[in-house]
């Protein structure tokens, strides 16, 4: 299969992207900056992503929709309000995931954001799922920017008036060159922020705009130590189809009021619930410089091993290694000494809280996800 | 000035009578982007030529440095360790990586000579 560019490619070659391909796509890596600078410039100022590679599907359908989408999302839909967002899963029928995601209720449908490694996957079992009664869309005419840091609000401000008011997990329709563009208080980075949905013929200017009012493009080496420094997870690398949501840690996700009724894996869901899972989640800090990356083997102070690392790098808000994995449920525990076999060598290591940075959030406008 | 050769593997080596200075190359440091993380060879460790000597790791992946000829480290550059951006900075300067004691110097035969590495590099890139 050929390799498909964003709207973006020729913007992301201009300002001197490093590229590689990403789930089909040619994606930027990094630009001149380089990993460490692009990630200390979203944290301290703002920074644009490019992730016109993720899904955005829309369903239509009559009044039934919601209940149809429930049986479906392990999220109490009938409690969003309009144009509100929330983050949910695609799961099988044992409680593993095929793709975490974005649900927002808009007008008479609902739009969903799915990774892009995933996308074609998971259109295809909410079809099955949903038979032909709703109108499913995976659009290729929009693209999708997000904007990060704590001055995406001013940046994006200059460009799209009262896009501020947006609370966290909520959006809005706006307008940019007599085109409709649709814009949610989120991201993935830990930061305050935007992800702005609009049309490819518009997205290159736009973005333009954004560069002219002192944001910064950032390509996903970035955007990984970011949302780990963070503690988000990866799809494909700390969820899968053989970890559920409790395992994972985001139990948050999985609204308390749906426990009781049907969604898949729901039985399992709920036997994890009430008697506790074998392997956990966590964050790991490494006592050492040394890097422990996916796959590495956690061991306890008895040199059993009890779990694997599923994502590590350098932290360069942090100032150090950080990774998460997943741990026998004994050693789940904050400041548990564990070790990590790195080259040979066992590393030693604490167990501790996510995220492993944290912003204070101006109160009652932004809030992290949990 | 001291003489200096480059390896495949984008290191350099300056030489000075039987001893050396071994680092990689800008080329090398553009490639693996910002290095995080040095691990040197302990002194007194005996290396063969084109064998494991080092470590260096991005915030991606980690990358394996080699050695351009066989010897005993005498010295390495605990700075790089403290600082591994040292390396992004002035690799074929302060970013040096450890000194080695030359075992056998017809060794610095299969190596390149500045012109001869630039044009493999800008061979590569074709």
């Amino acid at each position: 299969m050929e390799v498909r560019k964003t709207f973006l490619f020729d913007l992301h070659k201009s300002q001197g992207a490093k590229f590689a391909e990403f789930a089909g796509y040619l994606m930027p890596i990094q630009y001149r900056d380089g990993i460490i600078q692009e990630h200390k410039q979203t944290r301290a100022k703002s920074g644009i992503f490019d992730v016109s590679h993720m899904g955005q599907l829309f369903i239509k359908g009559g009044y039934q929709l919601t209940d149809n989408l429930e049986k479906i999302f392990p999220t109490n839909l009938k409690k969003l309000s309009l144009y509100q967002s929330k983050y949910s899963f695609l799961m099988n029928d044992n409680g593993g995931i095929y793709d975490d995601l974005i649900i927002t209720k808009l007008k008479d449908e609902y739009m969903i954001i799915l990774n892009a490694s995933r996308k074609e996957n998971d259109f295809k079992i909410i079809k099955n799922k949903l038979g032909n009664n709703f109108e499913l869309l995976l659009k290729k005419n929009i693209s999708l920017i997000a904007l990060q840091g704590p001055e995406a609000k001013i940046v994006l401000e200059k460009i799209i008036s009262n896009s501020n008011k947006l609370k966290f997990m909520h959006g809005g329709n706006f307008k940019f060159e007599d085109k409709d563009i649709y814009i949610t208080r989120s991201g993935y980075t830990g930061e305050d922020g935007f992800e702005i949905s609009l049309d490819n013929s518009i997205v290159e200017k736009f973005v333009i705009l954004l560069l002219k009012n002192g944001s910064k493009l950032i390509g996903l080496g970035a955007r990984d130590t970011l949302r780990l420094e963070a503690g988000l997870c990866l799809y494909g690398h700390d969820i899968n189809e053989k970890t559920s949501p409790i395992e994972a840690n985001l139990k948050w996700a999985i609204s308390k009021s749906r426990i009781e009724t049907k969604f898949p894996g729901v039985e399992i869901i709920k036997r994890q619930i009430q008697e506790g899972v074998k392997k956990i989640r966590v964050g790991i800090k490494p006592d050492t410089k040394v890097i422990a990356r996916e796959t590495t083997k956690i061991f306890n102070e008895e040199n059993k091993e009890i779990g694997r690392i599923t994502s590590g790098t350098f932290g360069p808000s942090v100032q150090s290694p950080i990774a998460m994995g997943y741990v026998e449920n004994n050693y789940s525990l904050s400041n548990t000494k564990v070790f990590l076999e790195v080259r040979g060598k066992k590393i030693p290591a604490n167990i501790c809280d996510l995220p492993f940075y944290k912003k204070n959030y101006v109160k009652g406008e932004t809030n992290v996800r949990s | 000035m001291s003489e200096v050769k480059f390896s495949k593997e984008h290191e350099w080596i300056s030489l000075d009578g039987d001893q050396a200075t071994i680092g990689i190359t800008k080329h090398a440091t553009e490639m693996l982007g910002d290095i995080v993380f040095a691990e040197l060879p302990e002194k007194g460790t005996n290396l063969e030529q084109n064998g494991n000597a080092a470590i260096v790791e991005s915030t991606k992946a980690a990358s394996d440095v080699y050695t351009p000829v066989s010897g005993e480290v005498i010295d390495t550059n605990q700075s790089i360790v403290d600082d591994p951006s040292k390396i992004n900075l002035d690799p074929e300067g302060e970013g040096w990586f450890f000194k080695i004691k030359i075992k056998n110097k017809s060794e610095l035969d299969s190596l390149m000579n500045k012109t001869d590495y630039d044009k493999f590099v800008a061979e590569k890139q074709n």
